[in-house]
């Protein structure tokens, strides 16, 4: 009897939690706690706070493929489709390398603004907070990056600087750095002296 | 004792023979000097005083006058600055092994950016391959390697340029001091007071000097106007050369990162002042696995190769 009345309880509680997410989808999270345990609770400020905050990362204009950005040119017309598929019309030059099971499209790009970026939280991000993206999985690289070891900076090393966006060098559907052909080997010494000799010419 | 007429006879002979004399040491040194058709500029070069030895005048009057030879010489306006170390900075170099892929940008963006001789080729950076088992083995090292791709399976890359010791055995050995290591850590060259003798290039553990057996190629259109007195200005022959950190970009306020780091497609290349706790070579040294090439030598290099990962 007790139990019963304590399941009922329970469901009801949980109900009413549903509604309440449902209702207001931005200010309740939810989230397992250390226990394992399921938290429905109102959004605590702290949790919306830029993971980096106060820091400035000045970067370059992000690598867009030619003519695709503004996203919203093309998509402001169009329904959002929120549904897994593979692309056919559009965009299916992009072959996905870089965890593919496991993810699409939305989980990186964001739904409703085509022109930006959404993290796992839910947060939208422009494309050039993208290493906030990439740094939810590779956090030690993300690490790295913020004191300048990963990666590249350009400009001033006493000045103005700018970081490169990991999708700087990243493809970020494919994200494996590509081989690439070396510069030509130094002139051998026995060759240095030969004017016109072909190997003293091949850098030109 | 001598009578008077052959004390006469001798003392003639001595003055004569005195004279004789001066006149063969004058004529040598005559011989020495320029050509008496020879332009101002070069009776100035000839008498300019050591580098560290000029002062503020007579400094402006060598690089005005290299200005306008170089000038001449490349049709187009060159500058030579002789700008001096910016106080509290100790520069440092960081080159992450476990990124670089051999590609040799560096290689090239430094002769472009250093205006050093196309032909007969001059290189500051060498890239050496090594094998990944055998690390840093030196008798492994190859570097001519050429494959289609880079990088290679079981290979990695150790790109070696001047380490800027802090101890370096190449300045101590020089007869003339005409190299010298400056007080931003650089180790430059005086090129106009450098006699050739190339003692600092067999001093030099790391290979990193290089010396001009004629004067050099370099196209107008090659040549980098931008230059300083104690690094990239256009060298005579006869005279040796090194990387000096891009002394000509990285002493300005603000400086701007050495043509190696700028170029490199990986990021591999790290640069900064070591003074500054906040730098990214500050943050390498005391993060990341270091390590500093020929340690065994104690020429303590401010050259830092580490492992990011």
């Amino acid at each position: 009897m007790k139990t019963h009345l304590r399941r009922t309880l329970t469901f009801a509680i949980c109900a009413l939690a549903l509604c309440a997410t449902v209702v207001s989808a931005a200010q309740i999270e939810k989230f397992f706690d250390r226990q394992g345990n399921l938290v429905v609770q109102e959004k605590v400020e702290k949790y919306n706070r830029r993971a980096d905050e106060g820091e400035t990362f000045p970067v370059p204009p992000p690598p867009f493929s030619e003519d695709i950005f503004p996203c919203s040119d093309c998509h402001a017309d169009m329904e959002p489709n929120p549904e897994r598929r593979e692309m056919v019309d559009m965009h299916d030059d992009i072959i996905l390398d870089h965890a593919e099971g496991q993810r699409w499209c939305l989980d990186c790009h964001n739904l409703d603004d085509r022109d930006a970026l959404r993290l796992v939280s839910g947060e939208v991000i422009p494309f050039t907070e993208s290493y906030r993206l990439c740094g939810q999985c590779h956090g030690d690289k993300l690490r790295d990056w913020k004191v300048g070891i990963h990666g590249k900076r350009t400009g001033n090393w006493n000045g103005e600087k700018q970081y490169l966006l990991c999708a700087h060098c990243h493809n970020p559907h494919s994200p494996s750095f590509k081989p690439m052909k070396p510069m030509p080997p130094p002139v051998r010494p026995e060759n240095l002296n030969r004017q016109g000799a072909p190997e003293a010419t091949v850098h030109h | 004792m001598c009578n008077k007429t052959t004390c006469d006879k001798n003392n003639a002979f001595q003055k004569s023979r005195r004279k004789v004399l001066k006149g063969l040491a004058a004529g040598v040194g005559a011989l020495a000097l320029p050509a008496s058709n020879a332009s101002a500029s070069v009776w100035e070069a000839f008498f300019q005083k050591h580098f560290r030895e000029l002062d503020k005048t007579e400094l402006q009057q060598v690089l005005a006058r290299l200005e306008r030879e170089y000038s001449k010489e490349f049709g187009k306006d060159v500058t030579v600055k002789a700008t001096p170390p910016i106080e509290g900075v100790k520069f440092g170099y960081g080159l992450d092994l476990s990124r670089c892929i051999g590609c040799r940008r560096c290689v090239y963006a430094c002769v472009e950016e250093n205006n050093q001789s196309r032909e007969p080729q001059i290189q500051w950076i060498r890239v050496m391959q090594l094998e990944k088992e055998k690390g840093v083995f030196l008798d492994a090292a190859e570097h001519y390697y050429n494959p289609a791709e880079v990088p290679e399976k079981g290979k990695f890359y150790m790109p070696v340029q001047c380490q800027q010791c802090e101890n370096p055995p190449c300045t101590k050995v020089c007869p003339v001091q005409a190299t010298w290591k400056e007080n931003d850590g650089i180790v430059v060259v005086d090129y106009n007071w450098c006699i050739g003798c190339r003692y600092c290039m067999a001093a030099c553990p790391y290979g990193a000097r290089h010396f001009n057996w004629n004067k050099g190629t370099l196209t107008k259109d090659e040549m980098n106007p931008t230059t300083h007195y104690l690094g990239n200005r256009p060298r005579p022959s006869g005279v040796v050369e090194k990387c000096t950190f891009c002394i000509q970009r990285t002493r300005e306020q603000p400086g701007r990162y050495p043509a190696c780091e700028e170029v490199c497609p990986v990021g591999a290349r790290k640069f900064g002042n070591m003074l500054d706790p906040k730098s990214e070579i500050r943050y390498l040294i005391e993060n990341k696995r270091v390590f500093i090439f020929k340690e065994d030598l104690n020429t303590q290099p401010k050259f830092f190769y580490f492992y990011a990962t």
